[in-house]
């Protein structure tokens, strides 16, 4: 069988140089010349460094740490309701649009049935999840965000599952530390209320556990 | 492992092609799919999409000219082309939220809106990769110490290296001027000013150079991007059977509602048919060969790496080289695991 030898060609190009021509050293590169320009650049650069040492490049990791977005998707938050209960309906979307399918919920039934769900179990493998913020995108009910941890280190298998409780530990509430979130850039008042109440903590402690029903669920729903 | 999951989580996934870009990946996956679709980004999208894939393109260069000179013992190098990619994932995590696997792309688009911190944030790049890249030119360009590692070591002609099926940056070090940027523009490509980089050498030392011209030719498109300006409009189409709606409208309309948990649940129904996709990636043609059986799920995604065909040719560039000039050309070639997987 015969093939046109054009149908080879790649689209675009006429020719197919079938020669080498390797780079020839010039006088001064066989001297080892611009050897010394090299040297200054290495010079420079030191002495900068050396009267710039506040400006250096690299950082002191566990005491320093780098600024990140407030987009970065880093360890999972549940948010809570005011009265300190999980804001997770339990309706699976998020592990239905996790890729690593990494998220495992058990749903029961919720006393007030203005609720109807919530998770009993709600566990992320943190040793699988991939950090893509599909979870994020996916919760119709603002339940689960990101924050801007990263340093995730576990001992052993075991506790790289994260558990409910952990996901809403109150070291994640810090306004700073949040991540990724829903399109955080448009944003309006409304929702932007909606988390202050989520994070209301203080305010939480102050009803107690008992008194949430009813009067105090957000307005937003 | 795509055809279980929807069209829009296979995305992550292609972020684990060729890590070091793996933003590149994500447009070249999403493209193809839009394709299929027969839809296109909005102008917004298109223009940060150039514009990331550029830097994306000088990061993954910088890596491996870096990791090739570290190969070959020169580390400071290494430093140097290391800053302007930490500064890069710095960009790319403002955008995105994440440095590494960045998953940005979305079919029809980008995640979300660009930060208002974009443009600045490209043009304070902009002034401070190019003096790096100055400073290891000068240190390893003319340097005979590493020309006597690389110059005719490995080298490969054009014939041969379009016969292995070469593309990228590899090829066009061996006189081949192929770049699917200009043979098959897509994006805002053959809108922009900038010439393919051709060397003759097809040795390492010429697959170093073309990268730093290619380097300064992002430069440049990035230059003339940000000088046009953003364009007016949205990041993604306008499309609920494509786009999830804003969290605001999913939280109050019922409708928004029902199409987010329609896209979630069932994913984005692509029609059925098949179609090739192409972008230059950093090492080469990066294509993505997509069927679609009409469910919500792909019925069959083929990847074609740039770094498979150009690893293959792998032991026959070797033949009659020293076990010292292995760890350079593997360098030199820029071989990512990612890729090679399959």
């Amino acid at each position: 069988m015969s093939v046109d030898p054009a149908a080879l060609k790649l689209p675009g190009v006429e020719h197919h140089p079938t020669k080498i021509v390797p780079r020839r050293m010039t006088i001064a590169e066989r001297i080892y010349l611009p050897l010394l320009s090299g040297l200054m650049v290495t010079i420079r650069h030191m002495f900068l460094n050396l009267l710039r040492i506040r400006k250096r490049v690299t950082i002191e990791y566990p005491e320093e740490r780098r600024e990140y977005s407030p987009r970065y998707r880093g360890h999972h938050i549940l948010t809570t309701r005011p009265d300190g209960s999980v804001r997770c309906v339990a309706c699976f979307l998020c592990a239905t649009a996790c890729p690593a399918e990494c998220i495992h919920i058990e749903a029961a039934e919720h006393p007030d049935v203005n609720i109807e769900k919530y998770p009993v179990v709600y566990e992320i493998d943190m040793l699988r999840c991939v950090f893509c913020g599909y979870c994020v995108d996916a919760c119709p009910e603002e339940a689960i965000i990101m924050s801007n941890n990263y340093d995730m280190a576990f001992y052993n298998r075991a506790q790289s599952i994260v558990g409910k409780s952990d996901l809403m530990k109150p070291f994640t509430v810090d306004e700073s530390r949040l991540g990724y979130r829903p399109a955080s850039l448009e944003e309006d008042g409304r929702r932007a209320s909606m988390r202050l109440q989520a994070f209301d903590l203080v305010a939480a402690a102050k009803q107690g556990a008992g008194a949430a029903t009813g009067a105090n669920r957000p307005a937003a729903h | 492992m795509a055809e279980s999951h929807t069209w829009q989580q296979v995305i992550p996934y292609t972020d684990r092609l060729n890590y070091c870009s793996s933003f590149i990946n994500n447009v070249g996956y999403c493209k193809t799919v839009e394709k299929l679709l027969g839809i296109e980004a909005p102008p917004r999208a298109v223009w940060a999409r150039t514009i990331l894939s550029e830097f994306s393109r000088i990061m993954d260069h910088c890596v491996c000219n870096g990791s090739t000179l570290v190969d070959l013992g020169a580390l400071t190098n290494f430093w140097y082309f290391f800053q302007p990619r930490e500064e890069i994932y710095g960009l790319l995590e403002s955008v995105c939220g994440s440095r590494l696997t960045v998953s940005a792309n979305r079919i029809g688009g980008l995640l979300a809106e660009l930060p208002s911190t974009f443009e600045a944030h490209c043009r304070r790049l902009l002034e401070f990769i190019p003096p790096l890249i100055d400073d290891v030119e000068t240190l390893v360009a003319k340097n005979r110490i590493f020309m006597d590692r690389s110059v005719g070591i490995a080298a490969m002609s054009g014939e041969n290296a379009v016969n292995w099926g070469w593309t990228g940056p590899c090829l066009r070090a061996s006189g081949v001027a192929y770049d699917v940027r200009r043979a098959h523009p897509y994006d805002l490509y053959d809108t922009l000013d900038w010439e393919v980089p051709v060397l003759q050498g097809g040795d390492i030392y010429d697959r170093f150079r073309i990268r730093m011209l290619e380097i300064r030719q992002s430069l440049s498109m990035i230059r003339q991007l940000l000088d046009r300006g953003m364009p007016e409009g949205k990041c993604i189409v306008d499309d609920p059977h494509i786009a999830l709606p804003t969290k605001d409208a999913c939280y109050n309309q019922m409708e928004s509602m029902i199409y987010h948990f329609k896209l979630i649940m069932d994913g984005i129904q692509v029609p059925p048919g098949e179609r090739y996709g192409m972008v230059e990636g950093a090492n080469g043609e990066l294509g993505f060969y997509c069927i679609s059986d009409g469910s919500g799920k792909p019925y069959r995604i083929k990847v074609r790496p740039p770094c498979f065909p150009i690893f293959s040719s792998f032991s026959t560039l070797m033949m009659g080289h020293t076990i010292s000039d292995v760890i350079a050309t593997l360098g030199g070639l820029n071989v990512i695991a990612g890729e090679l997987d399959r």
